[in-house]
């Protein structure tokens, strides 16, 4: 395959698509199929057939469009009409409304104007609800597989980092490193053998982006990691997926299968000297493999524990090579940023954080699903405009970013930009992009201890302050929540947490800490109402104190 | 170095052990595949047993101590057989605050078993995910692989019962044949 054949390729699908007057996009992500909605594309077709309007109208599963609360979704033509609620028995009202023009049921009507999806601006989502994620020349179509072909046939390495670095992206796995670094790094690092990992073990509950990114645009991953392994001079690249996530591994591996098909990965790539594989590797439900270390251990088939850094992996990673571990989310944004420039992207966004966030909103939000907005929108305008607020008349009292590294950030707050610094400023993380909204039915106390117990379970055990340490934070807040504490617990509890912060091996102890402090910070009142008057504000938890007072 | 047996043959004449050397082969019995061998076995049989577990480690040359810390590390890996239905309830940040504890409290007094458990009778194992990334349906469950969204109380005790209904009525028709 050469540049020639990738762009007849291109204009086929484009020209056999032209022919339909209408396209109907039903969304066949886990959300909406989870719903039905493989049932409601069969029975589009059915529809489309017995009318006889094969040769004008045309179903397309595609991948998320992001309300998934709303599913099953579909929308048809350039997403002027759109379909919330979607039963199959609502196929022959679509079509009316799709090819006759006749007004749908209003119950399945949605306005595609709303905030939600009109204050939105896509890079990494761009292709997801509009391409087929098991067509490879869908993905073409939309200009697919371009970026690697400009990158292997007329950039030098250096070029490509040189993109990746004046783009300003930093990591979307959390941490927010500077990806250009990485990439110098590893690609200055000495090695006959170098690795390119995607680490897709999305173990933060609350997380789904990469989930639908994967399971919407697998191949915008895959051209992410060539042109990665590219720059730094790898030829094997391993994807690192949760097993939770059977669909999307399921379609990584057709799009890895297209993809060799096709020439696009393998050998003498694009008829140049460039190789480049790729294999799907299952994680097995560990949240710690997220950790870069840890996520290697775990590759090389043993225990996800992680080991002290440095060296960094990007010195010493995978069989003591030099490795690069990145994000789904930072790949994705790679072939967008090559094609349109480094200089484009960092015009997007805040001055230390360039381009744009996916975050997956859930929780007491109107519209849970997945949105994509541009670096510096504040908290208070993706809850309460793209989210639609908090339903049911309720208060918002916090929004909990980071999982359960990040930290609950509250009312006073909601106006900071979000970005890598603010976010950190007020004790929370961007993390990779978990939104969970809390109303007043929410306790405090008892998300504080809901992240402990998650971090305790996780907890590798490898080192002692993080082993230890989540053990006795978890047992102080589960005696608070049962009205069993002493005044002295919470002076305990703020000494442990800053000792498990400093002394832990890896991230996932220092920041254990995080969702504890920040609702100490913030919500010191719903502790001090457990403890001292044995009640829980919110009616989540039965402090019991002041009745054992009595019997005793 | 360990000496490697001339022949390693698996722990019964199960056929599905040859879906197992498959992928062993496939990866060139390398030790870093154990993992990948692990989620074929227990795909392939439902959970990880002993003699498995000894029996990919003789295959892939990686000490028993290693294969079976490796088995109890990670969640996703069970020794113990499931029930003929399954019922997972995801405990994510956002299935939590919509009310998962409730749904594993509905559960609890329907069918009478934990987190973690399975009925007597083998009917029904209750189990709980970190996280299923379906946090737009929270709270979410899965039954039998299908996934629920929006659960209550009340739905999830009307499947449970149907569950442990339907076998009883099974094994009484079974018992009358």
């Amino acid at each position: 395959m050469n540049q020639e054949d990738l762009a007849n390729i291109a204009s086929q699908t484009r020209e056999s698509d032209s022919h339909y007057d209408h396209v109907v996009k039903v969304c066949v992500a886990a959300g909406c199929l989870s719903a039905n909605s493989d049932q409601v594309k069969t029975q589009l077709e059915s529809e489309i057939k017995q009318r006889g309007l094969e040769t004008c109208c045309k179903v397309k599963g595609v991948g998320c469009m992001g309300l998934c609360a709303a599913g099953p979704l579909v929308s048809a033509d350039a997403n002027d009409r759109m379909f919330q609620n979607v039963s199959p028995a609502d196929a022959a009202a679509i079509i009316n409304c799709v090819v006759e023009n006749k007004p749908a049921p209003p119950a399945i009507v949605m306005d595609s104007k709303i905030d939600f999806f009109a204050r939105q601006e896509k890079i990494v989502l761009e292709n997801c609800g509009e391409i087929d994620p098991e067509r490879i020349e869908d993905y073409i179509a939309s200009d697919g597989y371009e970026a690697l072909f400009h990158v292997i046939t007329k950039l030098k390495p250096l070029g490509v980092i040189e993109q990746v670095t004046k783009s300003g992206l930093r990591g979307r796995g959390g941490a927010g490193f500077p990806t250009g670094l990485k990439w110098t790094t590893v690609f200055k690092a000495a090695g006959q053998r170098k690795y390119v990992i995607c680490n897709a073990d999305e173990g933060d509950p609350g997380a789904f982006m990469d989930r639908s990114v994967l399971e919407s645009d697998p191949h915008r991953v895959l051209e992410g990691m060539a042109i990665a392994g590219y720059a730094v001079g790898a030829d094997k690249g391993f994807i690192y997926c949760r097993a939770e996530y059977p669909l999307a591994v399921k379609r990584l591996r057709t799009a890895i299968r297209q993809a060799e098909n096709h020439g696009l990965l393998g050998m003498n790539i694009g008829d140049t000297h460039f190789d480049f594989k790729i294999e799907v590797r299952l994680g097995a439900g560990a949240f710690v493999c997220g950790e870069e270390t840890a996520l290697i251990a775990s590759i090389e088939g043993g225990r996800g524990t992680p080991r002290p850094r440095p060296p960094f992996p990007a010195q010493e990673g995978l069989w003591g090579a030099p490795t690069l571990i990145n994000n789904v989310e930072t790949f994705a944004n790679i072939p967008p940023i090559i094609r349109r420039g480094g200089e484009w992207f960092a015009s997007i966004g805040t001055e230390k954080s360039k381009g744009t966030k996916v975050f997956a909103l859930a929780g007491r939000v109107k519209n849970t699903g997945l949105i994509e907005v541009p670096m510096g929108m504040t908290l208070r305008e993706i809850i309460f405009k793209l989210g639609g607020g908090i339903p049911e008349g309720r208060r918002f009292k916090a929004v909990q970013s980071g999982g359960p590294s990040g930290g609950c950030v509250p009312e006073q707050y909601l106006d900071i930009p979000v970005d890598y610094d603010s976010l950190a400023s007020v004790g929370s993380i961007m993390g990779s992009g978990g939104m969970i909204v809390m109303d007043e039915s929410s306790c405090m106390v008892d998300v504080a201890r809901f992240f402990m117990e998650f971090c305790m379970s996780e907890s590798c055990g490898k080192c002692v302050p993080c082993r230890v340490g989540t053990t006795q934070m978890h047992g102080i807040l589960q005696r608070i929540t049962e009205g069993k504490s002493e005044e002295h617990d919470l002076e305990l509890l703020q000494r442990l947490t800053g000792m498990v912060r400093s002394a832990s091996l890896c991230g996932l102890g220092q920041t254990a800490p995080n969702p504890t402090l920040t609702t100490l910070r913030y919500f010191m009142d719903e502790y001090r109402a457990h403890i001292e008057e044995g009640r829980c504000p919110a009616g989540v938890c039965h402090p019991v104190k002041a009745e054992a007072e009595v019997i005793a | 170095m360990l000496q490697t047996p001339k022949t390693i043959s698996p722990p019964s004449d199960d056929k599905r052990w040859k879906i197992v050397d498959g992928m062993m082969r496939r990866h060139g019995h390398e030790p870093y595949a154990l993992i990948e061998v692990l989620h074929t076995v227990q795909e392939t049989f439902g959970f990880l047993t002993d003699d498995g577990l000894k029996y990919v480690a003789t295959s892939l040359r990686v000490p028993y101590s290693k294969v079976y810390g490796v088995a109890t590390f990670y969640h996703f890996f069970t020794m113990k057989p499931p029930g003929k239905h399954t019922c997972v309830v995801c405990t994510g940040t956002a299935c939590y605050i919509q009310g998962a504890p409730l749904l594993l409290n509905a559960v609890r007094e329907a069918a009478g078993i934990k987190e973690g458990e399975t009925t007597p009778d083998g009917n029904l194992s209750l189990l709980t995910a970190r996280c299923l990334g379906s946090c737009g349906l929270a709270p979410a469950v899965v039954y039998d692989g299908q996934v629920g969204a929006k659960v209550t109380t009340e739905s999830i005790k009307r499947r449970v019962r149907t569950y442990l209904e339907s076998e009883s009525e099974a094994t009484v028709q079974e018992a009358a044949k």
